[in-house]
């Protein structure tokens, strides 16, 4: 009786060892979901990566994954190192060849880049992820942590979070509960309080004066500052210009009382781009509140 | 301004002479096309031994090759039906709302997309392109509706122009409110043919062959239109119904290149006026060089995005803009020079 005993035991070895091997497959394979709903399957961690977003490149590099970059897009300008890489077109307008060209393993892009179902076409792996908020910003870090298999993304977040936390704490009381406003662009769009601007400004306790009813950027009336009439106001350098030649904003308190921050165009990328310099932004803005602060 | 002129003597033989050229053309483009890329001639030698270099000859080079001669060559079949259906020589493949309609249709697209994750769906299922194409063919049925049919031009000519003024501030609208779209906007104004692939360049082919048999079976009510309302209607010709399949070939041409490759100015304004500037003959002939006229114009435009700022790309509407805009001016002055005059359809040929 031994015969069938025997059987039954190497059949058991076998289930055994393809379960074991089933199991060793299933830790090497990584699989994500992106923005666009997409579940992202790769066998292993991507080793050549190609980024069209400059807050998801950032994000790769504060991951400790810089290296396997291989090419970015043009407006990725941070850390230093990716400025040596290949340059593959804008987000909107990559060129395809290029990124096919460099073998990647995956292409990071915005949900909205046209390229991405090209390049899904050609058999590439794209995920497409956009951070636009702080909530955004910590799912973007733990989606690209686990694509690339890095232990304790949510370390990175942590680490964020609480140098933001520290740049509130560090205001004196006179600089918060300050009414501000945050212009991104001279048509005049307004950061509002739901943008990721206007979020790090409420963490360091300031009221902005553009509602969140009103959407992440709306286009204001140039009158609807005036008559909102803020402590301070914050631009980028490149709307700095004329800001007092606008029909009454001459005789505005913020301005008569120069109590106006202009950041330059390296500052504006720490405060516009939702990734891993955020603690930057605010550390820049937390500065601006306790200077200007009546 | 279109006139008929017999097909007889000596505008056959140019016509003939014409199409060789705009088919030599064609080829060489796509030899050309083959060739240029950010990876310059290395894919083409190392074709045999890698694959990478194989995928980006075959499934990149060659379909977005043709697909700008498609797209070119669409956009220009519609511009000259387009002429030929209002008798006006500025008409162009955009004259009813198509572009203020695909531009709103990609706005809202791109405003939808992670508003919700329902939302967000859907426009991934529908995608730009299908966003594109509804909102152009929806403006044309609007400007239908609008002009109560098309027995008559006046009336469709300026619904066309209310459906797009009243579209494209829509779309302004939109933009306006989720200003995060503005960019993705300007991609698709510009216009691109770096996205074309297979799908994208067969489903132009397709439409092509088929709006050119439609263009050419129809023709005969372009060159009776040429001749006046009145004149074309003692024709015994069923004006109204074959207007409104005239009207649909225009639709469906412009959509399917707007919707592939962006709004791309330009061609299919200045195709038919490169052609008449050549040969007079019959519309039949006209739609179909016009349209060839096209293709190697957006080809060539395409060729050199790709050339110029290498390894970086130009938007292939601009060049269009310009290169098609110069020469017609060119062409312009020279006949004029030539001739003492100016007038459209009085141009030298090259």
């Amino acid at each position: 009786m031994s015969l069938p005993l025997q059987g039954m035991a190497t059949r058991w070895l076998a289930a055994s060892v393809l379960l074991a091997g089933a199991c060793l497959a299933h830790a090497a394979t990584v699989t994500v979901t992106d923005d666009g709903g997409t579940a992202v399957t790769l066998r292993q961690p991507p080793q050549r990566i190609v980024s069209l977003l400059p807050s998801l490149t950032e994000t790769v590099c504060a991951l400790g994954a810089c290296q396997r970059l291989v090419g970015v897009d043009r407006y990725s300008n941070f850390p230093d190192s990716v400025t040596r890489l290949a340059q593959v077109g804008g987000g909107l307008d990559p060129n395809i060849e290029a990124i096919v060209a460099l073998r990647p393993d995956v292409v990071l892009v915005a949900p909205s880049a046209r390229a991405a179902d090209r390049l899904r076409d050609l058999g590439l792996t794209v995920v497409a992820l956009e951070p636009k908020t702080h909530a955004d910003v910590q799912r973007v870090i733990r989606v690209i942590g686990q694509l690339l298999q890095v232990s304790d993304a949510d370390r990175l977040w942590r680490g964020i979070d609480a140098a933001v936390a520290a740049a509130a704490k560090s205001l004196s009381p006179r600089a918060r509960g300050l009414r501000v406003y945050f212009e991104v662009s001279p048509a005049p769009h307004a950061a509002g309080a739901v943008s990721f601007i206007g979020e790090t400004l409420t963490r360091l306790g300031a009221k902005n004066i553009v509602a969140a009813r009103l959407g992440p950027f709306p286009q204001i009336n140039p009158e609807f500052v005036v008559r909102a009439d803020p402590d301070v106001i914050l631009v980028g350098d490149r709307s700095a210009v004329g800001l007092d030649q606008r029909p009454g904003w001459a005789a505005m308190r913020a301005m008569r009382e120069q109590r106006l921050c202009v950041f330059s165009a390296v500052q504006t990328d720490d405060l516009v781009r939702p990734g891993p310099r955020m603690a930057e932004g605010a550390r820049a803005m937390a500065a601006c509140l306790e200077s200007r602060a009546p | 301004m279109t006139g008929y002129s017999p097909d007889t003597g000596i505008a056959p033989r140019r016509a003939r002479h014409l199409l060789l050229a705009l088919v030599g053309a064609a080829a060489l483009l796509l030899l050309a096309g083959l060739g240029t890329g950010s990876g310059g001639w290395g894919p083409l030698l190392r074709d045999g031994s890698d694959p990478v270099a194989h995928q980006i000859l075959w499934d990149i080079r060659l379909p977005r090759t043709l697909g700008a001669w498609a797209a070119g060559a669409l956009l220009a079949l519609a511009g000259a039906v387009a002429q030929g259906l209002f008798r006006n020589p500025l008409a162009d493949p955009f004259l009813l709302g198509s572009a203020s309609g695909a531009s709103l249709g990609v706005a809202l697209a791109l405003a939808l997309l992670g508003v919700s994750p329902m939302a967000t769906g859907w426009v991934v299922r529908l995608g730009l392109t299908g966003a594109a194409f509804a909102g152009a063919v929806a403006a044309v049925v609007l400007t239908l509706l609008l002009a109560r049919g098309v027995q008559h031009t006046l009336r469709l000519l300026l619904s066309g122009v209310v459906v797009g003024v009243v579209l494209g501030a829509l779309g302004s609208l939109v933009t306006l409110a989720a200003p995060e779209v503005l960019q993705g906007m300007q991609a698709f104004l510009l216009g691109s043919t770096a996205f074309v692939g297979w799908s994208a360049c067969l489903l132009m082919l397709l439409v092509w062959l088929l709006c050119m048999l439609l263009a050419w079976w129809l023709s005969p009510v372009l060159d009776g239109l040429a001749l006046g309302e009145a004149t074309a209607l003692t024709l015994g010709l069923p004006l109204a119904r074959m207007r409104m399949v005239l009207v649909a070939v225009l639709a469906l041409a412009t959509g399917a290149a707007v919707a592939q490759t962006g709004l791309i100015a330009f061609v299919g304004l200045a195709a038919p006026h490169l052609v008449r500037a050549c040969v007079r003959v019959t519309h039949a002939r006209l739609v179909l060089l016009s349209s060839l006229v096209g293709g190697v114009l957006l080809g060539a435009a395409d060729l050199l995005a790709r050339v110029l700022v290498a390894p970086q790309e130009l938007p292939v509407g601009v060049l269009t803009a310009v290169l098609g805009g110069s020469y017609l001016l060119w062409l312009m002055h020279r006949g004029g020079a030539a001739q003492g005059q100016g007038a459209p359809g009085l141009w030298a040929c090259p």
